[in-house]
């Protein structure tokens, strides 16, 4: 399981994330909402690993493995996947040939063998069928001319393929139409599994129509401000984020 | 020509591993370059008369000429008054056979992972083996024999087929040609000489394996090979040198002549010692590289992967004299360290209907200096001429450069001419991206080259395409130079 206790990050010395907690126990689906500017984006990256978040307090465990304190190559062979918003471009390098490196590394760090070529291919033919792709892009460069909604479909599609403990999706559903949403709903669907934690960050509710969560939790200003189940993502669909912003404690203005 | 085991463990210890010393009983003739040192080079190789004649004609030359200062690298003056121009190991007995070959000179080979005995080679590559100054041994020379091609050490070749060595010596490269040229014209001590008879098609790679040992000492190794009508040839260079804090200068000549129908394929591995992380010693490669496709429908093809050397100074040419006749190269330029590179080509068209293909790939690291310089020349008369270029350059961190500097000069209305340029640099967000997914920056890295050179991959023999992937990470030294 996932567990984040009293989680602070600073990008660039401004205090983004002001103490996050939240557990996530395998099986479960946790979305999180939240308006611009939140801090949504930086949970997903700072749970990736990246460099310019800075966390200044708190911890971040998995299976009671200090995961903050783990190189970011470290953290997916420990099977953290993060999809992300804006997927990068590396032309001249397959996505075949990527996501077999991948997969390879973490076989590696589990002491498993290589996967068989002829193995490889049939597990990516298999993945692409459970997620109606057609596996053809495979050939082509890693996310090279790729549109936005081909690269949120690949970062499905890689996930299906590495089969990790914790999925965080940022934002998947972005600039998507809705044929592109709903493939990668029914692909998060069909991750969807008892052994597995699930984050799902997302700004709009209509993902959610898809996803059924089990836990909506709501940040604002870098807090998690309301924690509810499903119905709290269609209320705050309903009525905006407004009602929260009311509602929440103002804690900030005794800190300063 | 690196043996795959070889590499592995470079690729363990991630530095320069064929910079070993072997010892062994020299026979050298003293430092510097006079009609003198000439003389008694020929003397040693018991040289004919118009050979002798050649060499101090060429040497007169050289007296009149200048280095050139065109290249975009820069090093100290060269003196070369300091440099030993002969120097061969002592043969404990007269090498008949590859069993006579001095065992430790064998040895040394071994460690290369260059076997010399026959029955250990890959199969299917037969290799010349130049130590220092002189042809070691030559392996699979009677199997080649028997169907009529000549392979030999370039000294053995004048003494053999002198006909053939008269008639086609300096015809690519005459010795008035450049500087470096007119130098090794003077005092090259060996090489490889290749003979494919008419319609043969070689069976094997042929293979040369060239090694300084000797300190203070140059290498000037002269290759010639000749395709004849309708032959086709696939010849394959590898270098290395031990770890030595002066550079040392290796001023090679390679002229390739294609009859009509005959193919000429060229590949290098280029992996002389590079001088260490501060940029102290290193091998300067100024070498002319130079093909001739003489006959009609001919072909020459070069394929170089240049990792090592302080300073690389290169340009393998062709030029398209027969009608219908193809020109081509491609490379994968390395440098790092302190390493500069200054290496590209020339495509002279000058029969109708030729056809010239440049695809170079640079890649740039720590404080190296890459440039690409081409030249393409449509001749008047050269009708119906066509060249694709393509010129990509990698920048791996902040303190590399990369430079390129094309030349086009059409003088014939038919011509169609392209040329691609394009630069990029391997960045966070990409070595970030494949962290997540569980790859180490290094590995990213070297992922990311592969793929940026793999278009120049594809043309190397098999199982040298593997070899260079590795070496390449293998000289980025990729710990510390991303970011």
């Amino acid at each position: 399981m996932l567990e984040i206790k009293n989680l602070h990050v600073k990008v660039a010395g401004k205090e983004i994330l002001k103490g996050i907690d939240l557990s996530i126990n395998p099986g479960e689906v946790h979305a999180i909402m939240g308006p611009n500017g939140s801090g949504k984006t930086t949970l997903a990256q700072v749970l990736a690993g990246r460099l310019a978040y800075e966390v200044t307090g708190g911890s971040v465990r998995l299976d009671g493995k200090d995961l903050l304190a783990m190189k970011p190559e470290d953290r997916a062979r420990e099977g953290v996947f993060i999809a992300f918003q804006y997927p990068v471009e590396i032309p001249g390098v397959s996505n075949a040939y990527f996501l077999k490196a991948a997969l390879n590394a973490i076989r590696k760090y589990r002491g498993l063998e290589e996967i068989d070529a002829m193995d490889f291919v049939s597990l990516v033919q298999d993945k692409a069928k459970l997620l109606g792709l057609d596996e053809t892009f495979m050939k082509r460069g890693l996310n090279e001319g790729f549109s936005g909604g081909e690269k949120k479909k690949n970062e499905v599609f890689q996930m299906a393929v590495l089969e990790p403990k914790v999925c965080i999706l940022d934002e998947t559903d972005s600039g998507l139409d809705i044929d592109a949403l709903r493939l990668v709903a029914n692909g998060i669907n069909v991750m969807r599994s008892p052994k597995r934690s699930m984050l799902v960050v997302t700004h709009y509710q209509r993902l959610l129509d898809y996803v059924a969560p089990d836990f909506v939790h709501v940040l604002v200003d870098g807090r998690i401000v309301k924690s509810g189940d499903a119905d709290l993502a269609r209320n705050l669909e309903k009525h905006g984020y407004g009602w929260i912003v009311e509602e929440a404690p103002r804690t900030q203005a005794a800190t300063t | 020509m690196v043996s795959k085991s070889v590499l592995q463990e470079q690729m363990a210890n991630q530095e320069y591993k064929y910079g070993f010393v072997t010892d062994l009983d020299m026979e050298m003739v003293p430092k510097g370059l006079n009609e003198d040192v000439v003389r008694l080079i020929s003397r040693k190789k018991n040289e004919p008369e118009w050979m002798l004649d050649w060499r101090l004609r060429a040497f007169r030359h050289w007296l009149t000429m200048r280095e050139p200062k065109w290249s975009n690298v820069h090093y100290p003056p060269i003196d070369y008054q300091d440099i030993i121009y002969y120097a061969a190991p002592k043969p404990k007995k007269p090498v008949k056979s590859l069993d006579d070959v001095d065992p430790e000179i064998r040895a040394m080979y071994a460690k290369l992972g260059i076997p010399l005995m026959e029955q250990e080679r890959l199969a299917g590559v037969a290799v010349d083996a130049v130590l220092d100054s002189v042809s070691v041994a030559t392996t699979f020379k009677d199997k080649l024999a028997e169907l009529g091609i000549i392979f030999c050490s370039f000294s053995e070749a004048v003494q053999e087929h002198p006909d053939l060595v008269r008639k086609y010596l300096g015809t690519v490269v005459p010795f008035n040609d450049n500087f470096f040229a007119g130098l090794n014209s003077a005092v090259f001590s060996d090489g490889s000489f290749a003979y494919v008879p008419a319609g043969v098609r070689c069976p094997m790679e042929l293979s040369t394996y060239f090694r300084i040992n000797a300190q203070d000492t140059g290498q000037f190794e002269r290759t010639l090979i000749i395709a004849d009508e309708g032959a086709y040839v696939s010849y394959l260079e590898g270098c290395t040198a031990p770890i030595r804090d002066t550079n040392q200068l290796h001023a090679a000549v390679v002229e390739l002549i294609a009859l009509d129908n005959a193919e000429i394929k060229y590949s290098t591995i280029q992996n002389w010692y590079p001088g260490d992380k501060q940029g102290k010693g290193g091998i300067y490669n100024f070498v002319t590289k130079r093909g001739k496709a003489l006959g009609v429908n001919s072909k020459v093809s070069w394929t170089q992967v240049e990792t090592g050397s302080a300073i690389t100074w290169k340009y393998p040419s062709c030029i398209l004299q027969g009608d219908n006749s193809q020109g081509e190269f491609y490379s994968v330029a390395v440098v790092n360290n302190y390493q500069q590179a200054d290496t590209g080509t020339k495509m002279l068209h000058i029969g109708k209907n030729t056809r010239s293909t440049i695809i170079s790939k640079g890649i740039s690291a720590g404080y190296g200096r890459n440039t690409y310089r081409g030249r393409v020349q449509i001749h008047k008369g050269a009708t119906n001429a066509r060249n694709y270029s393509q010129c990509d350059s990698l920048l791996i961190g902040s303190t590399c450069a990369a430079f390129t500097f094309p030349d086009i000069q059409v003088q014939e209305p038919t011509a169609q001419m392209e040329h691609e340029a394009s630069t990029s640099k391997i960045g966070e967000d990409q070595l970030f991206y494949c962290q997540s997914r569980a790859i180490t920056p290094e590995d990213a890295t070297n992922m990311i080259v592969n793929g940026f050179c793999k278009q120049v991959f594809l043309k190397l023999p098999m199982e040298f395409a593997v070899e260079a992937q590795k070496l390449i990470g293998v000289s980025l030294n990729l710990e510390g130079t991303v970011g």
